[in-house]
């Protein structure tokens, strides 16, 4: 059985790295999505944000050489309430005012193996600076192709909810940031 | 067909007094809460509403159980007909309001997108898909329903009063929990 699907695996091999060949350049925005969940009083409750810029470079055969930035528009968050909205745009949350975006940037990225892979990178919010890591799944398709993946961000490690929000007892410090990316190949 | 008894079971007594104090409180609360700003405290607030109301919307339903299963004592005979159908129909009322009330707040929530997890470990599902303006519209149901509730038990309590002070029969003291000397058969 092992050495008869030896023949097919190498020449699947072969295939799927001739269709992959494309690097990933063009984010289309108006299909892609950032969204998160945060937990309030134990509550899971979805948000995400409408405005994001996200530029890649990904050539799933080379990996090691793929690039990633987003710069983030903090203002066109969504909470679920516009009270919410309001109130995290202020000081104890993003202080919008004084730091409109949020900026990401990749370090480098990895195989995981199949199609999974590991992007590390930056994160600046609030003038500060975290490295993170996330997991990612590269779908390739005809027309666009798709990465999805998500991360844990603590937001005390950004100051975002200070004060009175700072207690993790109403709002969780764990937020969980996923994000969906659709690209193509070329401009 | 035995005797229709002349008072209220203590367990009946108990589920009326008991679910008068919580939808006061509830009421207040829910007033109190909706002009409070943003803050840790609201959500609190906002939460505890959410589990006291599917609470009372429990006790609600176990009440009616208790009600089809437990015949009440009778009203008295010198009521006309008039006053007995206003009795029965704000009864009913109430028992409708008891049960549309907290469903119209649970409806709200999902609607709002903010599921309610009762006592913060059981989650009660979402009804509703995410829906700004339904949420809004459920919300105000929730306000108005819940200012015919309160005129109503207003009509509920002033007729009580009624029975006892003018027309000195045992309307209330029937629903009046046991004292010494005169406990309930």
């Amino acid at each position: 059985m092992k050495k008869s699907a030896l023949p097919l695996l190498l020449l699947g091999l072969a295939l799927s790295a001739g269709a992959r060949a494309a690097e990933m350049t063009t984010v289309e925005a108006d299909k892609s999505a950032l969204t998160f969940v945060v937990r309030e009083m134990g509550v899971a409750v979805d948000g995400r944000f409408r405005r994001f810029v996200a530029q890649v470079r990904f050539d799933p055969a080379r990996p090691a050489k793929a690039q990633a930035a987003i710069d983030l528009d903090l203002a066109s968050i969504d909470t679920g309430s516009d009270e919410a909205n309001e109130e995290v745009a202020g000081k104890a949350w993003f202080d919008t005012r004084q730091f409109p975006q949020a900026h990401f940037v990749s370090t480098g990225m990895r195989a995981l193996g199949g199609n999974r892979y590991e992007v590390n990178g930056t994160i600046s919010i609030k003038g500060r600076t975290r490295e993170v890591s996330a997991p990612f799944t590269f779908t390739p398709g005809a027309a666009q192709s798709a990465f999805d993946g998500e991360f844990v961000l603590r937001r005390a490690d950004f100051g975002i909810g200070e004060g009175a929000w700072a207690d993790f007892g109403t709002v969780a410090n764990e937020i969980q940031v996923r994000f969906h990316f659709l690209a193509k190949a070329g401009n | 067909m035995s005797r229709p008894p002349a008072r209220f079971t203590a367990t009946a007594i108990a589920l009326h007094w008991i679910m008068a104090a919580l939808l006061a409180c509830l009421f207040c609360v829910g007033l109190y809460m909706h002009g409070l700003p943003l803050s840790p405290w609201k959500l609190r607030v906002v939460s505890w509403h959410k589990w006291a109301g599917a609470s009372a919307l429990a006790l609600a339903l176990f009440r009616l159980g208790w009600r089809a299963a437990h015949r009440p004592p009778e009203l008295p005979a010198a009521m006309s007909a008039a006053a007995r159908l206003a009795a029965h129909a704000v009864h009913v009322l109430i028992y409708a309001l008891m049960i549309a009330i907290p469903l119209s707040g649970w409806l709200m929530s999902s609607a709002k997108g903010f599921q309610t997890v009762l006592f913060g470990v059981l989650p009660i599902p979402d009804l509703l898909e995410k829906n700004k303006e339904l949420g809004e519209a459920l919300q105000q149901l929730h306000l108005g329903l819940n200012l015919l509730l309160a005129a109503t038990v207003a009509g509920h309590a002033a007729a009580a009063v009624k029975h006892h002070l003018l027309d000195k029969d045992d309307v209330l003291s029937r629903m009046l929990p046991a004292r010494a000397g005169r406990l309930s058969r």
